[in-house]
């Protein structure tokens, strides 16, 4: 199976897709060199968009290179497309 | 780990062998760049400053035209004047010279006209070439060497794989005694807060914070939102400043930081270090080279063809598509990461590697093509701190 996403961190909650995934894709999470699980897409994800890796609660961080980049505004289910419509800046929450 | 460089009379070591002719104002610009075109391995910094600057703005221009001087990379350096600017030949030279290496200088007005000013300066800079050819390189540790720390046309890609390859041959150099220098402050609004952290001292951190935070309200009252992102960088994938700024420090890796330097200052000490300065590629790269830095990586998402006249500027791109369009303009194809062919680790290290080719003389792509660019950052009042908190003044004066 070919690599379709990148985790920069093994504390990120998140991750970033390395092509265009279809809803209902099944894909591999390799941390550290590790597999660690699948993860089906629940709606498409565009190139280089964000993918939950677990739950995530409203108002709780979002974590990328294993730092906070934002809070979710609502709660996130593993394996949704992360953006806009569902996280925002530390800074206008 | 070791490259091939030039020993400098004040213990630096240059990566390039350079004969800088460097005109202290617009008008002796032409002269410069004829006596540059006479002399092989030479450069003619043309720029259009040198007269009418004032307090701020003349140390600035007079500090990254001596700086330039100054830089390792230059074995020579001769100045030329008109000789009624304000940023005199002879106030250069006199800076320049302070690193010990050959330096004259001269005016256009005192010198008979500009063809007989092309004529002796020409004597002058082949004498210096002469000079310059008898020196041997020598094999030195990566801790004589200052990595300059560029991003610019950035996209996606940038903070995700080419920036975090930086960072692991960045954090190798400075694990080796060696430094790096992150520019472009504009570019930190974001993760001001995880910089601060990195600090060696809590007061440069707080520091930052302040900065950053008196910057972005400042632009806020004149209606710019600096913590706003692109949305280019939304369809590209990016949510939020700080997923943005944090892909752009990676490039910084893990190392812990030195402190903060004004444009165009040389670091104290070695290790890594932030140059506070707004971040327009050129003008950033003529600050790292001011500041003493031999070389340069510079990643791109998009691409670029920018270099610079007195360091090499090594181009690294981890966009699929650039490398189709614009590959014949970047150095370091990074689109193996995306593919999965090569590790964040394993790219950092082939970058380490590329660093060390081109300090031993491998000519970068912009070198080959001649790119000579060279910019001065002015004082514009939307940067002008200084004048709002005395505490910022060091970095806007």
């Amino acid at each position: 199976m070919t690599k379709k996403a990148i985790i920069l961190h093994p504390d990120d909650n998140v991750a970033t897709v390395l092509e265009k995934l279809e809803e209902g894709t099944e894909i591999e999470i390799e941390k550290q060199n590790k597999l660690i699980e699948k993860i089906v897409t629940t709606k498409k994800i565009p190139f280089l968009h964000k993918i939950a890796l677990i739950d995530i609660s409203k108002g709780a961080p979002v974590i990328k290179y294993g730092q906070i980049i934002g809070k979710a505004t609502m709660d996130i289910k593993k394996g949704d497309h992360v953006h806009t419509k569902n996280l925002v800046s530390w800074f206008y929450s | 780990m070791n490259f091939l460089g030039y020993k400098r009379e004040n213990g630096s070591i240059g990566i390039r062998n350079l004969i800088a002719i460097i005109p202290s104002v617009i008008c002796s610009a032409h002269a410069a760049q004829k006596i540059a075109d006479a002399i092989p391995n030479s450069v003619c910094l043309t720029h259009p400053y040198g007269c009418g600057h004032f307090g701020a703005d003349w140390r600035r221009i007079v500090n990254n035209l001596a700086g330039l001087g100054k830089n390792p990379n230059v074995a020579a350096a001769l100045v030329v004047g008109l000789g009624c600017e304000n940023v005199t030949s002879k106030f250069i030279a006199k800076e320049i010279e302070k690193t010990g290496k050959p330096t004259q200088f001269m005016d256009i007005q005192k010198s008979g006209g500009t063809e007989k000013t092309i004529k002796k300066g020409i004597e002058i800079a082949s004498e210096m070439r002469t000079n310059a050819d008898q020196l041997k390189k020598q094999s030195f540790g990566l801790e004589k060497l200052v990595l300059g720390l560029e991003c610019g046309g950035s996209d996606a890609t940038s903070g995700l794989i080419a920036n975090p390859a930086v960072g692991v041959a960045s954090d190798t150099i400075v694990k080796a005694g060696g430094t790096a220098i992150l520019p472009e402050f504009i570019e930190w609004v974001g993760t001001e807060h995880n910089l601060a952290k990195r600090c060696v001292k809590p007061e440069d951190g707080e520091l930052l914070i302040e900065m950053i935070d008196t910057f972005t309200s400042e632009a806020q009252k004149q209606g710019y939102n600096m913590r706003m992102i692109a949305p280019g960088n939304i369809r590209g994938g990016l949510t939020t400043i700080e997923e943005k700024a944090l892909g752009t420090i990676c490039k910084a890796g893990k190392a812990p930081i030195q402190g903060l330097l004004s444009y165009g200052e040389p670091p104290p000490v070695p290790g890594l270090w932030l140059m506070v300065e707004p971040g327009l590629d050129v003008e950033s790269m003529t600050g790292l080279a001011s500041a003493g830095a031999q070389v340069c990586t510079f990643t791109t998402g998009q691409g670029t063809p920018t270099g610079n006249a007195i360091m090499p500027v090594i181009k690294i791109s981890g966009n699929p598509e650039t490398m189709e369009t614009m590959g014949s303009d970047i150095d370091l194809d990074a689109t193996a990461i995306l593919s999965g062919k090569e590790t964040v680790d394993s790219f950092g290290l082939k970058i380490l590697e590329e660093i060390i080719a081109v300090a031993n003389g491998k000519a970068t792509i912009a070198e080959k093509m001649g790119h000579q660019e060279f910019a001065i950052w002015r004082l514009p009042i939307m940067f002008n701190l200084g004048g709002m908190s005395k505490k910022f003044e060091r970095f806007f004066d």
